[in-house]
């Protein structure tokens, strides 16, 4: 029962190439959609549960894709190996880097987050010798799945809503778990939580290395998928419009990051007809979003129907 | 190499001046309420962008310079009064996020307004180098430097010799007990957006002659002037200043001897230096939360 929302959406994203047979809107840009879905969930791991701001999320994304492409590419390491590789890589590097850099808080964690996120591109865009510089690295070999090769659009539509479910269901899991408590915990208040024995440097520690492995596995699923990776594809706007998933749908939602994620690959979809205007309405929205539903969208409506659902049962 | 040396100080002084007023901006709107205005950038775009479409248009460079200012002035009270006042008590995740929004918004209607295209303004006083003990400085950098000094000056007098200035600073110490003393803290609110746009925009008219401005060219020097407030302590006007000034030493220095395309990684990396050892800044004061 706990899952049953998960269940009908498993059903509902199976069921769309079959009701919209040889669409590209549906399968393109749902793949689209499912990647940032990985993303959103990631990230609202650790800005809805925990708290924790992060404006440097697409380097995460960003070496675990450098990593499949440069191991794939410049090594000829099996893609697999490459994607475990990108792993274990960034959960590192975000185990290392957890400690200093969540002992911050509201503003400073932010400046943090936003220098680590422009270091990782700058040295995206300069180590030309491994990435490719600004040209980025092509010729990416597809992803090889235990001898299957996945090409094509609905194979790739396949495989990556198999791994935003595989997501969604461990977050979904996640959340409800000792370490999720512990989270919302942390998020309410830290003093408290500590004073509870929750070790919040470590809950919090945890959370930022999981938000991390999220990416960069995007990431790889990404890099085998265009074939393409430059540094344009993880930069400081990337980041910006992770968070804006994240806080369109609703922070602290599962489901809320997910809709988050999908209505803005649409929005961007659907804006490209007026591309002079997109900037300006993604940052309209982001304002209206936050001063007039600071819960999200998503959260902001279900609750509003809940409420009136309770009016109505109270009349009758 | 004494020589070279020098050059890089002046390159960075110059570029660490525009910092300084961007993070004297940044200052501001923090002591008057807490928040981080990650649109500050913006400010330096639309300063530097609205005289170079008035000079264009055929006004002379000081009436346009002028008239940026007053209307980006008007641009940071319009943001105060429809983006910042109507989510008074949101949680610091929040703000940061409205004014990112706010952030992307300018860029987007001054993307609408000037196209993709990088504009340039002249330089105030000609563009013959001098040399000064082996190294070359571009008047414009002179301006740059005295302009700025006298900005921060007057910022500084402002603060502790006018009671407008003092008002406002009591707003940033408690503003409940500004508000008991009959301060009226929205009108001070509003001062620090109005003061703090017009630092930016200046910052944008003064480096216009320099580098190129564009739509985008604000997203950088806001986020380095956000680096200066920090260095210099969050909250702390003349730190934010000596840390703008020593980020864009830092960073020429960096750029000359390391590598240019390496500049903008060294500067973060400082910042991320001082966060983790020193997060109150390097000139702040130690802060306790309230739990």
């Amino acid at each position: 029962m706990r899952l049953a929302g998960f269940y009908l959406f498993a059903a509902l994203v199976a069921l769309l190439p079959v009701l919209f047979p040889d669409n590209y809107f549906v399968i393109v840009i749902g793949a689209s959609a499912g990647l940032h879905v990985i993303l959103a969930v990631g990230l609202n791991l650790l800005m809805g549960y925990a708290g924790q701001i992060s404006l440097g999320h697409a380097a995460f994304f960003g070496m675990g894709a450098y990593a499949s492409a440069i191991l794939t590419t410049r090594f000829g390491w099996p893609s697999l190996l490459a994607l475990a590789a990108g792993l274990v890589a960034t959960g590192a590097i975000a185990w290392l880097l957890a400690r200093p850099i969540l002992r911050l808080r509201g503003h400073y964690l932010a400046m943090a987050t936003l220098g680590f996120g422009i270091i990782v591109h700058v040295i995206m865009v300069q180590a030309t010798r491994w990435t490719g510089g600004p040209d980025g690295l092509a010729g990416i070999p597809p992803l090889n799945l235990f001898g299957w090769s996945v090409e094509g659009d609905l194979q790739w539509y396949g495989v990556i809503v198999a791994a935003m479910l595989l997501a969604l269901w461990l977050a979904l899991n996640l959340v409800d778990s000792q370490v999720g408590r512990a989270l919302r915990a942390v998020h309410g208040s830290e003093f408290a939580a500590q004073m509870m024995g929750v070790d919040t440097g470590r809950a919090k520690t945890q959370v930022f290395v999981v938000s991390a492995l999220f990416a960069a596995f995007a990431g790889s699923l990404f890099a085998h998928q265009q074939a393409f990776v430059s540094p344009d594809s993880f930069n400081l706007t990337i980041s910006v419009e992770l968070v804006t998933m994240v806080v369109l749908g609703g922070m602290a939602s599962t489901f809320g990051a997910a809709c988050g994620a999908i209505a803005l690959t649409l929005l961007h979809q659907g804006l490209v007809v007026f591309e002079d205007y997109e900037m300006l309405i993604h940052g309209a929205l982001l304002m209206a979003v936050m001063i007039f539903l600071p819960q999200g969208l998503f959260v902001g409506l279900s609750q509003g129907a809940q409420r009136l659902w309770v009016t109505l049962r109270q009349e009758s | 190499m004494f020589e070279q040396l020098f050059q890089f100080l002046v390159t960075g002084i110059t570029v660490g001046s525009l910092y300084a007023l961007v993070g004297l901006g940044f200052a501001l709107i923090y002591n008057a309420s807490d928040v981080v205005n990650f649109a500050q950038g913006e400010f330096v775009m639309l300063g530097a962008m609205i005289a170079i479409a008035l000079l264009d248009a055929g006004m002379p460079l000081l009436l346009a310079a002028s008239a940026a200012t007053l209307l980006t002035i008007v641009a940071g009270l319009l943001l105060e009064r429809f983006a910042i006042e109507p989510a008074k008590g949101a949680s610091v995740v929040t703000t940061i996020i409205i004014t990112i929004g706010a952030g992307i918004f300018l860029r987007g209607v001054a993307l609408l307004l000037w196209g993709k295209d990088f504009h340039s303004l002249p330089p105030f006083s000609g563009d013959t180098p001098i040399q000064l003990g082996g190294a070359t400085v571009l008047p414009q950098s002179l301006w740059v430097l005295g302009i700025t000094v006298l900005l921060v000056a007057l910022v500084r007098a402002f603060f502790n010799r006018t009671l407008l200035g003092k008002a406002l600073l009591a707003c940033s110490f408690n503003r409940v007990a500004a508000q008991a003393v009959g301060i009226n803290v929205r009108v001070m609110l509003r001062l620090a957006y109005g003061l703090s746009a017009g630092l930016g925009a200046l910052a944008g008219i003064l480096i216009a002659p320099i580098t190129f401005s564009s739509y985008e060219a604000g997203v950088m020097l806001g986020l380095k002037g956000f680096s200066a407030a920090i260095i210099g302590g969050i909250g702390n006007p003349m730190g934010a200043v000596a840390g703008g000034l020593l980020l864009g030493v830092l960073e020429s220095l960096g750029a000359g001897l390391i590598s240019s395309g390496y500049k903008d990684a060294i500067a973060f990396l400082f910042v991320l230096m001082v966060l983790f050892f020193k997060p109150t800044g390097l000139f702040g004061h130690q802060l306790v939360e309230r739990v």
